[in-house]
């Protein structure tokens, strides 16, 4: 048919569509619908099939025959509305994507007792690296994307929260930032990883992405969710120490071999049997309480609101946090659907009890021939050998170090979503964001804490209070149009961003009190200090995205990042990537192979940065730091009066000191290169699913703080751009559905990571010298390391003297390989050995449904990652009375090797800390329709931290940094839980 | 985007322009050139340090000079295993990346830059206030005693950073070409000589401050030593620290003798040199100031007490004492029975040295005390913070030194002698006679004199090379790393470059033989 027709199409409720592709097949001719879905198109001669598309539906064939006017309903293409990826500054469909993101959603995160964000998602992702630091409730989580890019600035991924970065630099009185998020509140949790999808996040973006979106209401009835759980943590190994019976005979052989001598030591042994490790320890019981209620207000507003309760103890005795979280999420469509308004407001309270960490080391350190309580002045006090270099008693030190705080944050935005009447392609998007964090602590130490102040003559405790406000503000604005012409659809984005750092520290002075009684202060040891600080960015960001008949995609970003970090001739970075997808499951060679059924290449290419400089606003221009008292130099007559000036509050003041601080005017961003391939692939009808990826990352100008030439600074070492950096990887990931019949379901997940991670500059000026620059210090000594950064190898790579050993196998104290025969052992004696960091990690996790039961289990494997065991190294016969007026325990080890005296730069003590560890397993039953119709039940139990695999002899090989010393050990957590919805 | 423009929002935080605004924060400026020789940072207990790199106590310029003075001679070794760089100077067995020698390295560089920004902004802010100059004679003072120190330990060949240089991105060039040179020898004197006059005169000044005698000190140590420092003996240097010794001898100081007992005096009149009250001694022409409350470091004398006493000794010392430092049998055995100066612990110690890393093996040094004279504590005493400050130059210092010219220039006089029987008159013990003298090697007596007047009081290094003694001709405990000792290495007459900075400036080249 030849002439003008017309139509409009509608969605499947009836409503009309705008914004829909209608194409004449076998042209490029075509048109787009009006606000109101309708559509006006010229035919020729022979164009008679129009291609109708949209967006997240099903695109249809419509013949045009003799009709003029056509009524097209178009249906919404579930498979692909599920597989929308959140990405920067949008989402996309998963068929789409041509970066590397990978996505979690609820329905996949880990189960049992967790606490924090992260933890929902540990062994779930190739590239991925979480690792908690330790047992303690709520602790913090070193998170890694591909092994980090940077070598001193922070490795830490960019947070993204429904829309607002937040700060992960991390809150005074709070373990771990991320614990402001309820984890029973995220919905997905997506990683991006390479710089094709991070590029637009420019400047922050070098060590991956973290956006997580929180649950939504929905139109519809309401829904109310409860969710209930008690857990009970125990610890599962402890450190090796000598018990009291060992002990003693131990000693008195070492003293009759003569391997140290009675320096009294024989006289001052205890007849107790004291195990100060379960002592310190106990059986703690949390609780987890969750209420949402989603719906619709007036069938117009959405919402999602929540309240969560839970107090979480801590297997270290008085260690506690009790988390109080609300969420609210609006999202409304207004103005005739053409704004979307999403609104969410976050809020966590928490109070905070910290037991004093440092009676995990004492417990290790004190006699155990020694009882817990001794009588002194009539007293029955906690054992103390009254001397400032004793082990303190870790009891003690638990029971009278009292450190609380109190700490409130929120995260709130608004997010409004435009699309012009005139102009349905086109949209704005306004986000207006804040994160405000407050906290108050408290740290009051009683003297009775026994010796655990350094001036304990003073005789008396000591307090501090301390708070931190900090508020970040975010402003982005970007426009977005996106249209399609017959077989092409494009999409362009650009827009502006504004945020600002504010961060006020008010740390009280620090006085001696007199503690219980409260005498008031006595002394102050360190006077109030405040502390401001403050930076901006300021960004410029845009992205296309172009696809021709779905096949062939391309993606192109851009930022421009300016920071007040940097100089006015520094500031600005831009910050390109590109990338192509290719969907070759569409290819007509393709098409007809049913065993493959997806299979998308996708390579990428980008630059992003780094401009994380430790929290130092100010580094780029010279400043002047006033001294802080106590930190004063007075002259005085001969009489002793002091030297002064008159204030002018009239008040006779000491000096204090003014000191010039070191700067670099030519401070600059931190360039990661980004090269990424990948191929997603599905077999068997999507039986099998999965990713395979390898990349190529080059960290050039490293913002790195390095040896300045002496003389030429206000230090030794400035923070300048020195320093390259490459990490290659190869990750892998399968999900396997193996069986799916109507009563049966069994899946399972398997990814695999391979890191590789060099330095390949250190220093400004080329040397061959130059051995590197030293990391990883240890306990034992002050200023000793166990690390090195050197050009050629893994970043932190221990660096040690190589053990000798005698005939029989066992090692020799205090003999070491001289490497360069010249009869002296230094320096240039001691050896690479071994990195840290795991060389492979394997995530494995598998869910069974059968009718109402549920099963799954999650572990992860680490292959590589050696760990230089400092407790170990840390402990030697000579340890036990050093000085003859106390005593002191030692490692089970020291019976082993027999070291008289520590030896802290022996290779000995760095072991193969390969292992697996099961996380979780978890067994659910869903009762379904109890009650009446409306109610759901699960009722579920699981165990987490089931057991570790590993030939390392220290209590747990996942020590981040690699170096074990006074670890917080992580429990074994058995949790009971009850879902009900209706 | 003026936004991006920031200025500091601290309170404690400013820039150059505004907080040079008056004659007191200048001041406390040059105050901070001054506790940058003792307190290792902004905040107590040497916390926000200056230099990166070290632990903040280890970082002090006092400690590290205290520590490569006295380890490396007969006067103090040191048992800590977990301090390696401690005992490895000890041993006189260091390497080029020594921790301690690496820290003075770099703390003396920070106080040349430190001063140097000092007279510069002085200059541009501080023009109409009638104490600039005397200020900026001092910054330059404190700036030639670290180039003194870079010059003793590091020789002629280290970075010059003049006060024109600036600061940032520039690589100091080497002062001269070889180790010993007149290089940096004539810098230095040229910079005592010009601000001679600015400085305040003897006795006017606070303790704890520089004035005129203390940089003629300085100028005539530097005479006397100039043997060493240039590479050849010219005795015109000789004669020149003659006069100035001439005029320190008689600008106003004098012993702490018997005259100065009072009742309560638990201390012989040598000892008020030493004690928590040491400010009231006439006799210290130079001191930098140590306050338990005020300025609080884990350096300077709180290191050298508590390093040089254990907890059986506190009761003598006010110090916890962390068992580190003690004596060699050599220094002890230098002194007759009724010297006031032999200030031992021995409970519990053998005086021979069998075991470098036993702390009991040689005798403990009581020389410092953190109480004062009378043994009561002072004001705000803690055990671990002391109070005593650090004698730098003292007048019998200079009474060894006018003897010392003398003998170095025609023979020990009956006037020179009297020098030193002044000095051991007040110590209580026996005066000598010429013929007692010679008879002992005149030069070789002065040596062993100044071991028993100044013994840990950072001059030992110095002294042992001028007399030709460090390297080989007299052996001590674990010199060489055996316990009778044994010769060493002519390398170790200088400190080595640290790698570091080799690294960071190639304009730099190691010192020989390391």
């Amino acid at each position: 048919q030849e002439g003008a027709i017309s139509g409009r199409v509608l969605d499947e409720m009836g409503e009309p569509l705008p914004g829909v592709s209608i194409v004449i097949k076998g042209t490029t001719k075509g048109a787009a619908t009006d606000f109101d879905g309708n559509f006006q198109l010229l035919l020729n001669q022979g164009e008679d099939v129009l291609t109708v598309s949209y967006i997240g539906y099903i695109s249809t064939e419509v013949v045009v025959g003799n009709q003029t006017n056509f009524t097209i309903q178009l249906k919404p293409d579930v498979d692909q509305l599920e597989e929308v990826v959140v990405i920067g500054y949008g989402s996309v469909k998963k068929d789409d994507l041509t970066g590397s993101v990978q996505s979690v959603t609820a329905a996949d995160f880990n189960q049992g007792a967790i606490t924090s964000p992260q933890e929902l998602v540990n062994g779930k992702m190739p590239g991925v690296q979480i690792v908690n630091s330790g047992g303690a409730p709520g602790a913090g989580a070193t998170i890694r994307i591909r092994g980090g890019s940077s070598l001193n600035a922070s490795n830490d991924p960019l947070i993204i929260i429904d829309g607002v970065p937040v700060a992960n630099d991390g809150v005074n009185g709070m373990r771990n930032p991320l614990n402001t998020i309820n984890p029973n509140d995220i919905e997905t949790f997506t990683v991006l990883k390479d710089a094709s999808a991070t590029a637009i996040y420019g400047s922050r973006a070098s060590n991956g992405v973290i956006i997580i979106t929180t649950k939504k209401g929905s139109q519809g009835g309401l829904t109310v969710d409860y969710a209930g759980k008690v857990s009970v943590s125990t610890p599962t190994k402890f450190v090796d120490v000598l018990d009291g019976d060992t002990y003693r005979n131990t000693l008195t052989n070492a003293i009759e071999q003569g391997l140290i001598t009675d320096n009294g030591a024989l006289g001052l042994m205890g007849d107790a049997n004291t195990d100060w490790q379960s002592q310190i320890y106990r059986t703690a019981v949390s609780t987890d309480h969750n209420v949402s209620v989603a719906g619709s207000i007036a069938d117009a507003v959405p919402f999602r609101t929540s309240v969560g309760y839970s107090n979480n103890n801590g297997v270290l005795k008085g260690d506690q946090v009790e988390r109080t979280t609300l969420a609210l999420n609006l999202t409304p469509t207004l103005l005739n659907e053409r704004l979307k308004v999403n609104t969410s407001i976050k809020y966590a309270h928490l109070n905070n009890k910290f037991a004093n960490q440092g009676a995990i080391g004492s417990a290790l350190a004190m006699d155990p021939t020694q009882p817990i309580m001794m009588e002194q002045d009539g007293e029955e006090v906690f054992f103390n050998w009254g001397n400032v270099l004793a082990p303190r008693n870790p009891l003690a030190q638990l029971e009278y170090h009292d450190d609380r705080s109190t700490v409130g944050r929120l995260i709130g935005n608004v997010q409004l979503d435009y699309k012009f009447h005139f102009l349905p392609e086109l949209k704005a998007n306004l986000n207006v964001g804040l994160d405000r964090s407050t906290s108050n602590g408290e740290v009051q130490v009683d003297k009775r804490a026994s010796y655990d102040n350094v001036i304990a003559e003073m005789g008396s405790g000591t307090y501090k209070a301390y708070n931190q406000v900090k508020t970040n503000k975010l402003l982005d604005f970007y426009m977005q149009y996106a249209r399609e012409f017959g077989e092409s659809r494009f999409d362009v984005m650009a827009g502006y961003s504004y945020q600002h750092f504010h961060r006020r520290d008010e740390n009280g002075a620090e006085i001696f009190v007199d503690l219980p009684e409260s005498a008031g202060a006595e002394r102050i040891r360190s006077e109030a200090r405040n502390y401001e600080t403050e930076n901006y960015l300021i960004s410029f960001f845009g992205r296309a995205n172009y696809s021709l008949k779905d096949k062939y995609l391309v993606t192109a970003t851009l930022r421009q990042d300016g920071s007040s970090r940097f100089s006015a001739e520094n500031r600005w970075g831009l910050f390109p990537a590109l990338a192509f997808g290719w969907n070759m499951k569409k290819e007509g060679f393709l098409e007809m192979v049913e065993q493959i059924s997806a299979l998308k290449f996708r390579a990428g290419y980008g630059v992003t940065g780094q401009q994380d400089i430790f929290g130092q606003d100010y580094a780029h221009f010279g400043t002047y730091s006033t001294g802080q008292p106590y930190a004063q130099y007075v002259m005085m007559d001969q009489n002793g009066n002091p030297q002064t000036y008159i204030d002018e509050n009239g008040e006779e003041q000491l000096y204090l000191t003014l000191r010039p601080n070191a700067y670099n005017s030519n401070l600059k961003w931190e360039e990661t290169e980004t090269y990424n391939i990948g191929l997603d692939y599905g077999l068997f009808d999507d039986r099998f699913t999965g990713t395979l990826e390898a990349y190529y990352k080059k960290s050039n100008d490293l913002l790195n703080v390095t040896d300045v030439a002496a003389g030429s600074n206000f230090s030794n070492r400035v923070i300048g751009n020195v320093g390259n950096i490459e990490i290659k990887g190869l990750e892998f990931a399968m999900d396997a559905k193996l069986v799916t019949t109507e009563d049966l379901f069994w899946s399972m997940g398997i990814n695999a990571t391979y890191t590789d991670r060099k330095v390949t500059q250190l220093t400004a000026v080329d040397s061959e010298n130059f051995i590197g620059v030293f990391t990883g210090g240890v306990a034992g000594g002050t200023g000793v390391y166990s690390q090195i950064h050197t050009v050629g190898q893994a970043p932190n790579t221990f660096f040690l003297y190589q053990q000798v050993y005698d005939e029989n196998g066992n090692p020799i104290n205090g003999m070491y390989v001289d490497q360069n025969g010249d009869g002296k052992l230094n320096e240039q004696d001691l050896v690479h050995f071994k990195q840290p960091a795991p060389i492979v990690m394997i995530g494995l996790n598998t869910n069974l449904s059968y009718k109402k039961f549920e099963f799954s289990a999650s572990g992860r494997a680490n292959l590589g990652n050696y760990v230089y065991n400092n407790i170990h190294s840390n402990s030697a016969y000579n340890g036990i009375s050093p000085t003859g007026d106390f005593l002191a325990n030692i490692n089970e080890s020291v019976l082993e090797n027999n070291f008289t005296s520590i030896q802290l730069l022996s290779d000995y003590f760095v072991r193969d800390a390969s292992f697996f560890r099961l996380d979780n397993v978890s067994v659910g039953y869903n009762i379904e329709s109890l009650l009446g119709e409306k109610v759901n039940a699960r009722v579920h139990g699981s165990v987490n931290n089931v057991f570790v695999l590993t030939k390392y002899d220290g209590m747990d090989p996942e020590i981040s940094g690699g170096i074990d010393n006074n670890f917080y050990p992580r429990p074994r957590t058995y949790t009971l839980g009850l879902n009900v919805t209706f | 985007l003026s936004h991006l423009d920031v200025e500091p929002i601290d309170e404690n935080l400013s820039t150059a322009d505004k907080v040079y605004d008056s004659e007191e924060s200048l001041q406390s400026g040059l105050n901070k050139v001054y506790a940058g020789f003792v307190i290792g940072g902004n905040a107590q207990g040497d916390g926000d340090p200056d230099v990166a790199g070290f632990d903040g106590g280890k970082s002090v310029y006092w400690r590290q000079f205290f520590n490569l003075q006295e380890l490396p001679t007969d006067e103090m070794k040191n048992a800590w295993a977990g301090d390696p760089e401690l005992p490895e100077l000890s041993r006189l067995a260091w390497g080029s990346s020594n921790a301690s020698i690496r820290t003075l390295y770099y703390r003396i560089f920070y106080q040349i830059t430190l001063a140097n920004e000092f007279a510069r902004q002085a200059k541009v802010y501080g023009g109409d206030f009638e104490e600039t100059p005397r200020m900026i004679a001092e910054a330059r003072f404190l700036r030639a005693l670290a180039y003194t120190h870079a010059l003793d330990f590091f020789g002629n060949k280290v970075p010059k950073v003049m006060e024109e240089d600036g600061v940032g991105a520039f690589l100091p060039p080497q002062f001269g070409e070889s180790e010993r040179g007149t290089e940096l020898f004539d810098h230095i004197e040229s910079e005592l000589i010009a601000i001679q006059d600015d400085l305040l005169p003897a006795k006017a000044n606070y303790v704890g401050q520089a004035n005129q005698v203390a940089a003629k000190m300085l100028l005539a140590k530097l005479y006397l030593n100039h043997a060493v420092y240039r590479g050849a003996e010219e005795i015109a240097y000789f004669e020149k620290a003659k006069v100035l010794v001439n005029d320190i001898l008689t600008s106003g100081y004098r012993l702490m003798g018997a005259s100065d007992a009072q009742a309560g005096d638990q201390v012989s009149p040598y000892e008020l040199n030493f004690t928590a009250d040491n400010y009231t001694s006439d006799e210290i022409i130079f001191a930098f100031t140590v306050d338990g409350k005020y300025s609080q470091s884990w350096g300077g004398m709180t290191f050298i007490m508590n390093a040089g006493a254990s907890a059986a000794m506190k009761e003598f010392t006010g110090v916890d004492g962390w068992g580190g430092n003690r004596t060699t049998p050599m220094l002890v055995d230098k002194f007759e029975d009724n010297d006031d100066r032999a200030l031992w612990f021995t409970e519990g110690h053998q005086k021979e040295m069998d075991e470098l890393m036993s702390f009991t093996d040689g005798y403990g040094v009581l020389k410092y005390k953190n109480l004062n004279r009378d043994f009561s504590k002072p004001q705000d005493h803690s055990f671990v913070f002391v109070h005593t400050d650090i004698p730098v130059f003292r007048l019998s210092d200079a009474m060894l030194m006018a003897a010392e010219l003398e003998a170095r220039t025609g023979g020990l006089t009956a006037e020179g002698l009297e020098w030193i029987n002044t000095v051991r008159r007040r110590a209580n013990t026996s005066e000598k006679t010429l013929a007692e003298v010679q008879a002992e090697g005149t030069l070789d007596f002065i040596l062993d004199e100044r071991a028993r007047e100044l013994y840990w009081e950072g001059h030992r290094r110095t002294d042992l090379i001028r007399f030709g003694k460090f390297i080989d001709g007299y052996q001590w405990s674990f010199k060489g790393g055996v316990a009778e000792g044994t010769s060493v290495n002519q390398r170790y007459e200088l400190m080595p470059i640290p790698p570091s900075d080799l690294n960071a400036n190639p304009n730099l080249t190691q010192n020989f033989d390391y």
